[in-house]
């Protein structure tokens, strides 16, 4: 392997000045995380506008909605462990919401067609002479559930091992987690006849013995989904800061000098893939009852590198950022998509381009900026100057230091 | 007699993502850089020939022309690609990914603007739409598309073009150095901006003649591009990057494994088996099939 470009992690590595695309470098005193006192005021103001503004505010319909991005943002947490503090670039992710939310839509399906009943689309295409023999165990609720976040895991885990073991990664790892992907969306096109082809698993009505035509249950989905997601920031939020969380980010900066140092780094990277699988599996359980359907759709290649660029607008390597980041983009989606559909999607590709290029640490970096800015000095001298200084030492780490892919 | 014709659809899928795949493996291994936007090059090449079809009557005339003017469109796209964005994000080679993407969307969309959500039809000539009998016997014959085979021989001579560029001329010379050391390469006075800027145009024109070639064998709309770049990039991961060679047999390997099993399965089947000898491929060579030997870490 040449050592064509110096990467990401030579351009800074011995710079000592913060990196604008990771906050590397920087104190922690980073949106979100800083000392408990703040966060847990911050939880605690996140909860008050989760469990109470909004069904204040909000007309069911607007709720409905929100609980939908709510799930997307779990989804969102996972990807910025995973890719802000982890390097891993997982444009996959749509895998692991589809495994739980077809784990979850499955036993929905059977539980209303009832015991010894086919559900209605196998029925419909009669590809089928019974029940295939994998939905069987998915009639069981607490098997379906456990289901839901242990089997994205076991497939992270399978893939992750085999990958990060051989140290297959960046790019070649991006590339691997979209073909996963495609192949899956494709799988479950083809197996119409037990996976409901390309219209995937609809027409979902009754949670676990709930109406959810019902506004008052639609309600309860809202508020289970909320609570998962401020259970799944907490969770993010104790990784970041723990141990591991810094060993994560070692590996994401320098992987071969954390592995010198005694290290695995495929151990590290393998938990946080993991750790994010489950929690887009979790988010696509929760997803089938708030919005009553899954499919190939919604899964597939565009949908999970949707996730990303969410995550990326937002800021990838903070607590906040990704969940807001997927929120605003789904939002601005809805709103803009459907009234103008072309100007959307010119607006969408400009999302992917804008934030990325100018501001690589998203949105939740803009007042890191701006205060690094003003002290720097307002005048454009010394801006080029530290330009200056910053390629330089891009240059010297390059040569000193070889071991990027 | 089967496998004979399952072989060869299998060689030309796999002529069909060389062609795409020669351009990935010299931008992704010069520049590390994962172009998304290279599948919205080929949707240009494509629509090169329809555009032309307008002005030149003769669909032969009009398919000879257009391989030399969709390598220009597509690489002029390329170049214009790199100078506004890309050579801005070489430190950060991961993000050049989502930023492609983003341009990917929004060629696609323009395609869209301009000529129409559907599909369009272009006209093959007539030499290229029967078919060649290669031989029969009583058991059977067998019978190739003539389009497909003008694909693998587009291929082939894609590749050998490419083998002597990169081999003998000046240009190729650089590509090489800087390939293996870009550092070097920069110390011993190889302008290396320019050789990138370079590179990506030959590597965009030839996904602009991946969408000539297309024309006669799909359908050429604005998400033709999409479908097939996450396929081509498996054989730029699975070859490994710095030898040409490792995307030929690649590319083919990987048409022919797909073919068959195909054939003893469905297609949907077939993409998740390939996807998983591929990770195990992996296992065995985690860098690809070739790769240039150096004494980094990694």
């Amino acid at each position: 392997m040449t050592t064509t470009t110096t990467g990401p992690d030579a351009a800074t590595r011995d710079s000592g000045e913060p990196d604008p695309a990771t906050g590397k470098g920087e104190p922690a005193r980073r949106f979100g995380a800083g000392s408990p006192l703040r966060a847990g005021a911050g939880f605690v103001l996140a909860a008050v506008l989760l469990f109470a503004v909004a069904p204040l505010v909000l007309s069911t319909f607007r709720l409905d909605l929100l609980a939908k991005y709510l799930c997307l943002a779990v989804v969102g947490i996972g990807i910025g462990l995973a890719w802000g503090r982890g390097g891993l670039l997982t444009l996959g992710q749509g895998v692991f919401f589809g495994l739980g939310g077809y784990a979850m839509a499955m036993h929905l399906k059977l539980a209303e067609a009832g015991p010894g009943n086919l559900p209605d689309f196998m029925a419909l295409y009669g590809q089928v002479e019974g029940l295939p023999l994998w939905w069987r165990p998915f009639a069981n609720p607490f098997f379906a559930l456990a289901a839901t976040v242990l089997l994205p895991m076991l497939v992270a885990f399978a893939l992750g091992s085999l990958v990060f073991r051989r140290r297959v990664r960046g790019a070649y790892f991006a590339i691997l987690s979209q073909a996963l992907c495609a192949a899956m969306a494709i799988l479950l096109v083809g197996q119409q006849g037990t996976t409901g082809g390309t219209n995937g698993l609809t027409d979902i009505h009754s949670f676990f013995g709930y109406d959810l035509d019902d506004p008052v249950n639609q309600r309860m989905v809202y508020f289970i989904i909320a609570a998962f997601l401020l259970l799944m920031m907490a969770l993010a939020r104790q990784l970041m800061q723990s141990r591991y969380g810094e060993l994560l980010v070692a590996v994401r900066d320098s992987e071969e000098r954390t592995r010198l140092l005694g290290y695995d780094p495929a151990k590290a990277k393998l938990f946080v893939y993991v750790t994010a699988a489950g929690m887009a599996g979790l988010a696509g359980a929760l997803f089938v009852p708030a919005v009553g359907i899954i499919s190939p759709a919604l899964i597939g290649v565009v949908p999970s590198i949707e996730f990303v660029i969410g995550v990326a607008v937002g800021g990838r390597a903070t607590l906040l950022g990704p969940a807001l980041g997927v929120v605003a983009v789904a939002w601005a989606k809805t709103a803009l998509s459907e009234r103008y559909p072309a100007a959307w999607t010119y607006f969408e590709g400009l999302l992917f381009i804008i934030p990325v290029l100018l501001l690589p640490g998203g949105l939740a970096s803009v007042v890191g900026v701006i205060r690094r800015r003003r002290a720097a000095g307002d005048s454009r001298q010394d801006s080029t100057r530290a330009a200056k200084e910053r390629t330089l030492n891009v240059g010297v780490g390059s040569a000193t230091v070889r071991e990027t892919p | 007699m089967v496998v004979l014709s399952q072989l060869f659809t299998g060689l030309s899928i796999g002529a069909v993502l060389l062609l795409i795949a020669l351009g990935l493996a010299l931008t992704f291994g010069q520049m590390n850089v994962i172009n998304m936007a290279h599948g919205e090059f080929i949707m240009a090449g494509a629509y090169t020939v329809y555009v032309l079809q307008k002005s030149i009557r003769s669909a032969g005339a009009s398919l000879l022309v257009a391989l030399p003017v969709g390598f220009l469109v597509a690489g002029a796209m390329g170049v214009l690609l790199e100078f506004l964005l890309i050579r801005h994000l070489y430190a950060r080679p991961l993000d050049t990914l989502l930023v492609t993407w983003g341009v990917a969307l929004m060629l696609q969309q323009l395609a869209r603007d301009i000529f129409g959500a559907p599909n369009v039809q272009t006209r093959a000539p007539d030499v290229l739409t029967g078919h060649v009998t290669v031989f029969s016997t009583d058991s059977g014959s067998l019978s190739l598309a003539s389009s497909r085979l003008f694909i693998l021989a587009l291929a082939v001579l894609a590749v050998i073009a490419l083998a002597l560029t990169l081999r003998l001329s000046a240009l190729g010379r650089r590509i090489r150095a800087v390939v293996q050391n870009r550092d070097l390469a920069a110390v011993s006075g190889i302008p290396t901006g320019r050789v990138d800027r370079l590179t990506f145009f030959i590597g965009s024109g030839l996904a602009g003649i991946a969408g000539v070639a297309l024309t006669l064998v799909g359908p050429i709309g604005p998400a033709m591009g999409t479908n097939i770049i996450v396929d081509a990039f498996l054989v730029v991961v699975v070859g490994g990057i710095g030898q040409l060679w490792g995307t030929v047999i690649v590319a083919f390997a990987l048409g022919v494994l797909q073919a068959m099993v195909e054939y003893s399965t469905t297609v949907s089947v077939a993409k998740v088996l390939v996807f998983l000898a591929i990770v195990a491929f992996l296992q065995w060579r985690p860098q690809g099939l070739f790769t240039v030997r150096t004494r980094s870490l990694a």
